[in-house]
């Protein structure tokens, strides 16, 4: 039974997602990307033919973190602005109304669109991951340590996002929580340089600010995880890379790991209550 | 002394079964004390009212009167601040009490990227119902949207979005259907139409509970109305009741002792000079006025002017609200 509008709801989604327009600006941006990418690694492949094997792996990882970055942002956009909508924006117009009065809960109806949400979102990230990965190969010939782990950290920092956006979508407008949500994005990842910078000048209270961050909204370390997995391991024997925004030292722990998904069922429990109270 | 309760139980089971199904069927909704308040603004104000299963019930008031509310909470949409909801015998809490509903809502707005044939589609997956394809065509076509199955919702019009949400509340077998001014977008075919809907739901014992502003149609296929104004009820029974017995009114000549009993056996008798007023009963038969005419004629009266005599549902509806408005100032 609930099941039923579980999977009911998560189809009906991951359709709308495909048949709205979000879906072309999101190929679009992403077809750009990578085509500029493909561009850029040719040339750098050409131009500095000079490198010696390390320096073009530096090279190459850094531009690849930093490209893998523009596709993460794509896809916090894309999912920001399609999870706003689909419940914000279902309220607002009137179409909620049919749906919630079948026989559905309405935390069965929330779990469905959060499960078509994070099919698309993943599988968007997953696949123009894989494209852009391919490209690097392709050009320079570099083959990232741990790519499929590097992706599943991808499509989980666009889960959490993508389930903070469904959150603020159940109390504000779905325009205002789709900026809402990218905003806070960007938040954290800045927050997450600042942490970073601080770390290598050794000011424990700029330290401090990036793992706060990182644990208040865990897309940043979630996407410094994705980084590690991608880039070249040597990279962590120099230490002078420690301060570049794009680079990784450390993998990520468990615990963290653990904390990430705790953090996205806390967030969906409480949309779902925000939801179950709200009149429609 | 070992008596095994189980066994007692089971002994018991069969019997309980049998008090369930000889009980009368449970109403099609019961709902008792609705309140729901709007920061400032009370929006329902102690509504308690019934719709037997198979009974067409109005729900008339001025705007901003809460029967959208009244219905939104019955629905479950929106959460009262207090009062009690049956649904086909089950709590309004429980979503299985919406298994055999059917809405059609005030704003009434589908997936625009889906074709109406999907729409029905999904509903009819969300209510768990085994309706096939061809009977949900056949929903489609009630409501005139045959050549527009397959296009996308989007590019519909208001009235088609309407049409099709009839279409939707109807698709997955319901057994009560509420209605939020469902004619509000219709042309005037449309509304012929919904009426004959109205008067089919009727004929195959569905329940209808239907908000409208249109009076004419509520007079027509409604049982019972429930009059709301500020979020209370101002009045409420069958038609008959509401509108008051009719009357006929006669002009008479040379009526006899034995003609004024003849009258007076037909309802509650009142005279001045050559005018007699006849209350009849609400349940009289089409036949009553002219055996009566006829039978004073016999009787040798003189019959100058006979007047059939009843107040329409839109008068007496003017009338409540404006005492009610009155009273309050
Ligand atoms: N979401 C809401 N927020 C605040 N007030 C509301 C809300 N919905 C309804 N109200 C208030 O509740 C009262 C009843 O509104 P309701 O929509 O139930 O009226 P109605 O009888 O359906 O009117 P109409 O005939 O215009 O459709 C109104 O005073 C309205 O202002
Ligand atoms: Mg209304």
């Amino acid at each position: 039974m609930i099941a039923r509008t579980v999977l009911t709801l998560a189809v009906l989604t991951l359709q709308e997602a495909l048949r709205r327009r979000v879906l072309r600006s999101l190929v679009v941006m992403t077809v750009v990307l990578l085509s500029l990418s493909a561009w850029g690694f040719y040339r750098l492949d050409s131009e500095f033919g000079t490198l010696t094997s390390g320096e073009a792996r530096l090279a190459a990882s850094t531009v690849l973190n930093l490209v893998m970055f523009g596709l993460s942002l794509i896809a916090a956009l894309g999912t920001a602005f399609l999870a706003g909508p689909t419940l914000a924006g279902e309220i607002e117009s009137g179409i909620a109304l049919a749906v919630m009065t079948r026989p559905v809960r309405r935390s069965a109806v929330l779990l469905g669109k959060w499960l078509g949400l994070v099919a698309f979102g993943s599988g968007f990230v997953i696949v123009a991951g894989l494209g852009q990965l391919l490209i690097v190969r392709i050009t320079v010939g570099y083959w990232p340590p741990q790519p499929a782990t590097g992706l599943a950290l991808l499509a989980a920092q666009t889960t959490v996002l993508l389930t903070l956006g469904l959150l603020l979508s159940t109390v504000i407008s779905p325009m205002a929580s789709g900026i809402v949500a990218v905003g806070l994005f960007g938040a954290t990842w800045i927050a997450g340089v600042v942490g970073m910078v601080g770390e290598a000048f050794g000011n424990d209270g700029m330290a401090g600010v990036g793992t706060v961050s990182r644990m208040l909204l865990p897309t940043d370390g979630l996407w410094r995880g994705a980084m590690h997995a991608f880039q070249h391991p040597g990279l962590s024997q120099f230490p002078a890379f420690e301060d570049s925004p794009f680079l990784s030292m450390a993998p990520l722990t468990a615990t963290y790991l653990a904390w990430a998904a705790l953090w996205v069922a806390v967030v969906l429990g409480l949309s779902a209550l925000a939801f179950q109270r709200r009149d429609l | 002394m070992s008596t095994d309760p189980t066994v007692l139980a089971e002994a018991a089971a069969p019997d309980a079964e049998r008090l369930l199904a000889d009980l009368p069927p449970t109403p099609a909704v019961w709902c008792s004390g609705l309140r729901k308040r709007y920061r400032k603004q009370t929006a329902v104000d102690d509504v308690s009212f019934t719709v037997g299963r198979g009974e067409v019930l109005g729900l008339l008031g001025p705007n901003g009167a809460g029967k959208t509310s009244v219905i939104k909470i019955l629905l479950g949409l929106v959460r009262p601040d207090a009062g009690e909801v049956l649904l086909l015998g089950r709590p309004g809490t429980d979503p299985q009490a919406r298994a055999r509903v059917g809405y059609l809502p005030e704003l009434f707005r589908y997936q625009p990227w889906l074709t109406a044939a999907e729409v029905l589609a999904l509903h009819v997956r969300l209510a768990g119902a085994a309706v096939p394809a061809r009977e949900q065509r056949e929903s489609l076509a009630l409501v005139g949207l045959t050549d527009r199955a397959g296009d996308r919702v989007g590019g519909f019009s208001k009235g088609m979005q309407q049409r099709l949400g009839l279409a939707v509340a109807l698709v997955a077998r319901p057994e009560l259907v509420l209605l939020d001014e469902p004619t509000s977008a219709l042309d005037p075919i449309g509304r012929a139409d919904v009426r004959d809907l109205l008067l089919s739901l009727k004929e195959r014992r569905v329940a209808v509970l239907l908000n409208s502003h249109l009076i004419g149609e509520v007079e027509r296929v409604c049982d019972r109305v429930v009059i709301l104004d500020k979020g209370r009820v101002a009045a409420s029974g069958t038609l008959a009741e509401l509108l008051g017995q009719r009357e006929l009114r006669l002009r008479l000549d040379e009526v006899s002792a034995e003609a004024e009993a003849r009258l007076a056996a037909a309802g509650q008798l009142t005279h001045s000079g050559d005018s007699y007023t006849v209350t009849l009963p609400a349940d009289q038969s089409a036949t009553m006025v002219p055996d009566l005419v006829a039978e004073l004629v016999r009787l040798g009266v003189r019959v100058h002017a006979v007047e059939p005599a009843r107040i329409s549902l839109e008068e007496r509806l003017l009338d409540i609200l404006r005492a009610g408005t009155g009273g309050d100032r």
